[in-house]
């Protein structure tokens, strides 16, 4: 019964959201200079003021902003999300083209960021004060507030101009046919904007399970473990990851939208053909369907995202567990 | 058998531990919590440690495990089967020979099950199943996590903990507080079986009454020393069998006796008097009291006062 009540609970939450991002999406769009013709059309165009008006009329410009947003809020509940007028295909084939890159973009650089951040976090927190401790908290203190575009053009200059050991660009080697493609040609395009997609989270996990370990370390039942012989590898083992890998975990699935927001960023540096270059192209062009398109995407991955932490933490933490 | 009751398990000697940390500012300074404290526990006997909270008893408990945190420092000697306790033996033999009874539950991590967290990292599974037989713990107990333990069954589990392996020294950091008086007579009748089967027992607590009733000798601790060590039989006679003042104040303020409390605080650590550290509240004190105090033999006990006799 409590499970069947959670679930409605979440849903009922997931749709509150969804119809609040998609309100404040259209409020924003339609306050901002965004003009739909004029991004349709291209400012240089030639055609006649009576055929504009035909173009206002047939799209329903002229309605007032509440009936406009319920028609496009019933179209996209029946499944049409609306012609991208960058790419000149319906906004949901643009999307389920591009999100295949970016779910495999973002998963590498989530996997990347939670493994190497949790790795230096529990290293700096045993060498608490040493010089380990603090490289890596100096390291990750700049990682972290390094713009994500930034470390991507550095990366980009050094490893792949400088010394040619990555392509400059795109998901896929240039003048090959998609059969042709193989799934390492894919990875080896992958590995730079996803190692500078995970910076940020590396750096902020990193800092995050440093802390955490410190404050296990100073819990009187670690002392009881050393008072019974347990060496500090024991503990580590034993009790250290026991007791920060959850909070770790946790951290990194709530992470999801900075990594959403990541990417519109790193893909654009890197041309990498996913839903955050999308997006980026998107809101140059006033691309009003597909950016509110991925506005509801966005918000659905980071639901997912949070949510995927709570049940883990449901599952994972027996103090928890009474509440399901 | 005789032989094997008198052996000295652990001698402390002069044992002096203290802090060094930030006072005022960026001044680092030199915190002494103990203070040349010498006591002795012998095989099959159960010593109490009593004093007040905040005197530094568990300072004691740690600095005898060798769990004392990086900014301490340490000076005197101890000696374990009359062989020198160093750091690296105590390493070795904490957890084997030296067993821990901490305080409370929280000393148990809270996301280890119970018959794992009591197993240890030596100790066999049919080791614990006998040990939670013996206390009266159900099967299903090494499957629970310590918040789901009551009071009680926490206090055994601790208990088994320190059985797990063959101890010949346990420590007991206040393991009573907050039980009830049946099972605090529960913990204290275990104690009195490790000490029959030949372990030495180091009691730490702040109640008196149950140094009385558990321990064959107490040692009286003060401002991070150990002021009197006598029988538990004289303090059972009453203050005049005692030899310390301290000692005898502590007899008049319990509730059975006058309920009469000694007036003052104990000294703060970083302002200790010279000399005698109960002087400032002694009513004996003359300028005798102004030198060094050595730990004295009277009357088949140890006291550090000038004046006792």
């Amino acid at each position: 019964m409590t499970r069947l009540k959670y679930m409605g609970k979440t849903v009922l939450r997931l749709l509150t959201l969804l119809i609040a991002v998609s309100i404040l999406s259209f409020l924003l769009l339609e306050a901002s200079p965004v003009d739909p013709l004029t991004a349709y059309i291209g400012t240089d165009s030639t055609l006649s003021e009576e055929a504009k008006e035909e173009i206002i009329r047939h799209w329903g410009l002229k309605e007032p902003p509440v009936t406009r947003f319920l028609k496009w809020a019933g179209n996209f509940v029946c499944g049409d999300w609306g012609e991208s007028i960058t790419y000149k295909k319906p906004v949901k084939t643009v999307i389920a083209e591009r999100l295949k890159y970016s779910l495999a973009l973002m998963l590498a650089a989530w996997l990347f960021s939670g493994i190497l951040g949790y790795a230096f976090g529990m290293l700096a927190a045993v060498r608490q004060g040493k010089l380990t401790d603090k490289v890596i908290k100096t390291f990750s203190l700049t990682l972290q507030s390094a713009p994500v575009f930034w470390i991507g053009l550095l990366f980009l200059s050094f490893f792949a101009v400088r010394l040619g050991w990555f392509p400059i660009g795109l998901a896929t080697p240039m003048g090959k046919t998609a059969e042709e493609v193989t799934v390492f040609d894919r990875i080896y395009h992958m590995i730079l904007p996803a190692v500078t997609l995970s910076v940020l989270g590396t750096g902020k996990t990193a800092l995050y399970t440093r802390q955490k370990f410190i404050e296990i370390l100073n819990k009187e039942f670690i002392l009881y473990a050393r008072a019974r012989g347990e060496s500090t590898g024991q503990i580590i083992w034993r009790h250290g990851i026991r007791n920060t890998l959850m909070p770790a975990v946790t951290v990194q699935f709530a992470s999801f939208s900075e990594l959403f927001g990541g990417i519109a960023l790193a893909e654009s540096v890197f041309s990498y053909p996913g839903i955050g270059s999308a997006l980026t192209a998107a809101g140059l062009g006033g691309d009003v369907p597909l950016l509110l398109g991925i506005a509801v995407c966005s918000a659905v991955f980071v639901f997912a995202g949070n949510l995927a932490a709570n049940l883990l933490y449901l599952v994972l933490e027996p103090r928890a567990g009474s509440f399901v | 058998m005789e032989q094997k009751t008198k052996q000295e398990i652990l001698s402390v000697e002069e044992l002096s531990v203290s802090f060094s940390m930030y006072q005022k500012g960026l001044r680092k300074g030199n915190l002494e919590v103990l203070h040349k404290l010498s006591l002795s526990v012998r095989a099959g006997e159960i010593l109490a440690v009593a004093g007040s909270s905040g005197s530094g008893k568990s300072i004691l408990a740690h600095a005898i495990l060798g769990i004392l945190p990086g900014n301490a420092c340490m000076d005197g000697r101890m000696l374990y089967k009359g062989q020198p306790l160093t750091e690296k033996e105590k390493k070795g033999l904490r957890g084997r020979e030296i067993a821990f009874i901490p305080q409370s539950v929280d000393y148990l991590d809270p996301l280890m099950r119970v018959g794992k967290q009591v197993r240890g990292v030596r100790g066999t599974k049919e080791r614990q199943r006998e040990l939670f037989r013996k206390y009266g713990l159900e099967e299903g107990v090494e499957r629970k996590y310590p918040f789901m333990l009551s009071g009680g069954m926490a206090r055994r589990v601790l208990i088994a903990s320190a059985l797990m392996e063959d101890a010949c020294l346990i420590v007991a950091d206040e393991p009573t507080p907050g039980l009830s008086e049946r099972l605090t007579e529960e913990t204290l009748k275990s104690f009195r079986e490790m000490a029959d089967a030949g372990c030495a027992v180091l009691l730490i607590t702040h109640d008196i009454d149950l140094a009385f009733k558990a321990a064959d000798r107490i040692a009286v601790f003060y401002a991070g020393t150990v002021v009197e060590i006598a029988p538990a039989e004289d303090f059972r006679k009453g203050k005049e069998a005692l030899r310390h003042p301290y000692s005898r104040a502590f007899l008049e303020a319990l509730p059975q006796n006058e309920f009469c409390p000694l007036p003052g605080f104990q000294p703060y650590a970083a302002k200790l008097p010279k000399g005698c550290l109960f002087a400032e509240r002694c009513r004996e004190r003359n300028e005798m009291c102004m030198g060094e105090i050595p730990m004295r033999k009277v009357r088949g006990g140890e006291v550090r006062c000038v004046h006792a006799r």
